[in-house]
């Protein structure tokens, strides 16, 4: 699903680089991304969905080479295959939840908004348990609710892949699980790919594989750059900022 | 585009306070000016069709701007006063009917015009209910005072006396309403129409009192020679003309040296009128003929030049108002700028991004221009009516 090679990316301003020599996520895996703040895990993500383009290398998403379309093909691309969650819900305040479901399906024409599409988005809201406040203004809901509005959202579009960015960091346990809960449901019965930027260990368990920046972040250079990322259990080198 | 439009339609509703600040003040940037013109030349059109209704005015020399305006529009102070002999003069002339107007007193706030009955069918008014006056002391109302006095024929008003600290000037003279006018939307509507020598008994200067060869009135007469009877205060005068007494009511004096306001003066033809003016070019004229279109005319000048000054400044208002709105839009696209990532992030196109922030603009604009045309074009169907109002009162 995923297939980085000797990706080089540098912010214009800053310091900040990565380097990711290789990564490789198959489909259907659910892969959860740790690492100290700022190691560039949500930049990785970023690089992953097209929303950033690498300076080098490729970044290859359910097979298409993401990292060479122009910019109006990747958003494409994005709005049809990938579901994107995040920390702080971002959902339009001027909305209802019926309408901060179905935002993707108004705001690029590559989606088409019709009969079956708003009656999946009432039975996704539903599912989530968000069924009885889909006219309901979003700022008159708890953190949960927000969050399951926001990966209603995600899902509507039925993206084979879900890259969530600590979709659980402002969530209380009780909605942390059912949030993770619904992401990995999700992910099982449609065999999409799931990978999740997470600081939480408590839920590493619930994922396949583990790709720790940290360890990568410390390695000295020529270690790094010779290596890719691998399960923790195997501590081979993966992506790594310099 | 349908999605997006709607995406703006939710923005603006749920931000309905700004959106409405905003359209608000596009909707009054934009309609001042405008309205403004418009008003302004309705204003023009309404003073300049009476003043060009009204070929030739003759009045004593003084402000060609208060005789106009008094004897137009029953406005502004009493013009220096002529004589009826200058009535005579322009009847004699053989160039114009003369139709004297003395406009000096009132019934509460509306003015009595003293006039002939020429006066009616020179201005078209007709009597809606009732009759014209006939005997001294009858009133015909305008329509607007007829209603917002409640009166009608059969009832009476009262004139005012012009001041009530005077206590040998004008005293009140009830008179019988004969008569209601048809409305015209015109000075006429809130105008008292008397008989000319009707206005001259309000004055005093036509009275009726007592018969003083009357046994009961002997009391009071102070001297008698010949024809002249000097008599005390105690000698009833009547301030309501009646059947009864209306035979006692008596001139002192020729009528040619009573005083009237104005004369309507109407040319038989263009030439007439021109030579008429020519008489009146002498220097020592106590008299003085104007065209009203003409003085109506220089104060429409110098009432545009304001209108000038006032639209320039609206413009500049305008320029601020707009620079003011342009800014709320970027500070709101800076308040906005985590939405658009977030579209930007799911994938949300460029175009339809783009059109969702622009259609919010387009449609406050358009909101604002759209208003400030109803509001025009309300004004230019009933701004007439308030202009009436607010210039007749």
């Amino acid at each position: 699903m995923i297939s980085i090679s000797e990706l080089r990316f540098r912010y214009s301003q800053g310091g900040f680089a990565l380097y990711v020599p290789e990564l490789e996520v198959e489909s259907g895996e659910r892969v959860a991304v740790i690492g100290p703040s700022g190691s560039g895990k949500t930049t990785l993500l970023n690089l992953i969905a097209g929303i950033r383009s690498p300076q080098s290398g490729s970044v290859i998403t359910n097979q298409v080479d993401i990292s060479g379309l122009a910019d109006g093909a990747r958003r494409d691309f994005r709005i049809r295959n990938i579901g994107l969650v995040f920390q702080e819900f971002e959902l339009l305040e001027y909305l209802n939840v019926l309408d901060n479901i179905l935002l993707a399906y108004r705001i690029n024409a590559s989606l088409q908004l019709n009969k079956e599409v708003r009656q999946r988005a009432v039975e996704l809201a539903e599912m989530m348990g968000i069924g009885d406040k889909v006219s309901r203004n979003v700022r008159r809901l708890s953190q949960g609710e927000k969050q399951r509005v926001a990966v209603c959202r995600a899902l509507l579009a039925e993206p084979p892949l879900l890259l969530a960015d600590e979709p659980t960091g402002n969530l209380d346990p009780t909605n942390k699980d059912k949030v993770l809960d619904i992401l990995i449901e999700y992910a099982e019965s449609k065999g999409s790919t799931l990978v999740t930027v997470t600081h939480d260990h408590d839920l590493l368990s619930r994922f396949q594989r583990i790709i720790d920046f940290k360890q990568f972040y410390d390695l000295p250079e020529q270690v790094s750059k010779t290596s890719g990322p691998q399960d923790l259990e195997t501590q081979d080198p993966g992506p790594r900022t310099s | 585009m349908k999605d997006t439009l709607y995406l703006a339609w939710r923005y603006l509703a749920h931000h309905r306070v700004k959106t409405a600040i905003l359209v608000g003040s596009l909707t009054l940037i934009t309609f001042l000016p405008v309205g403004l013109n418009v008003i302004v030349g309705q204003s023009a059109r309404e003073l300049t069709s009476r003043a060009e209704a009204t070929p030739l005015l003759v009045g004593a020399k003084g402000s060609p701007l208060e005789l106009a305006l008094n004897s137009l529009y029953f406005e502004s102070d009493t013009p220096d006063l002529t004589t009826y002999s200058e009535a005579v003069r322009i009847e004699d002339s053989g160039l114009a009917q003369p139709i004297p107007l003395y406009v000096r007193f009132r019934s509460r706030e509306y003015p009595i015009v003293g006039t002939t009955l020429e006066y009616f069918g020179f201005r078209g008014l007709e009597v809606a209910s009732g009759r014209s006056m006939a005997v001294l002391g009858e009133c015909v109302l305008g329509s607007r005072v007829a209603a917002d006095l409640g009166v009608g024929p059969g009832d009476t008003v009262v004139s005012s006396p012009e001041s009530v600290f005077d206590l040998a000037g004008v005293y009140p003279l009830k008179m019988q309403v004969v008569g209601v006018l048809a409305p015209l939307y015109t000075a006429d509507d809130h105008a008292i129409f008397v008989d000319l020598k009707t206005a001259w008994v309000i004055q005093g200067l036509v009275h009726g009192h007592q018969d003083m060869d009357a046994p009961e009135a002997a009391a009071g007469v102070l001297k008698r020679e010949g024809d002249n009877i000097t008599a005390n205060a105690s000698v009833v005068q009547y301030n309501e003309i009646t059947p009864d007494n209306v035979d006692s009511f008596h001139f002192h004096g020729g009528m040619d040296g009573y005083p009237i306001s104005a004369i309507i003066a109407v040319p038989h033809d263009q030439k007439s009128g021109t030579i008429l003016m020519g008489r009146y070019e002498a220097d020592d004229d106590i008299s003085q003929i104007v065209q009203p279109a003409t003085v109506m005319n220089e104060l429409l000048g110098t009432i545009l030049t304001i209108r000038e000054f006032v639209v320039a400044a609206l413009i500049l208002v305008a320029i601020a108002t707009l620079a003011t709105a342009a800014l709320v839009f970027l500070l709101s696209l800076r308040l906005r700028r985590r939405e658009i990532d977030t579209m930007s992030k799911i994938g949300g196109s460029r175009l339809s991004i783009g059109t969702l922030l622009v259609s919010e603009i387009v449609a406050v604009l358009l909101a604002g221009v759209l208003l400030a045309g109803l509001l025009t074009v309300l004004t230019a169907q009933f701004g007439e009516g308030l202009i009436r109002a607010l210039l007749l009162g």
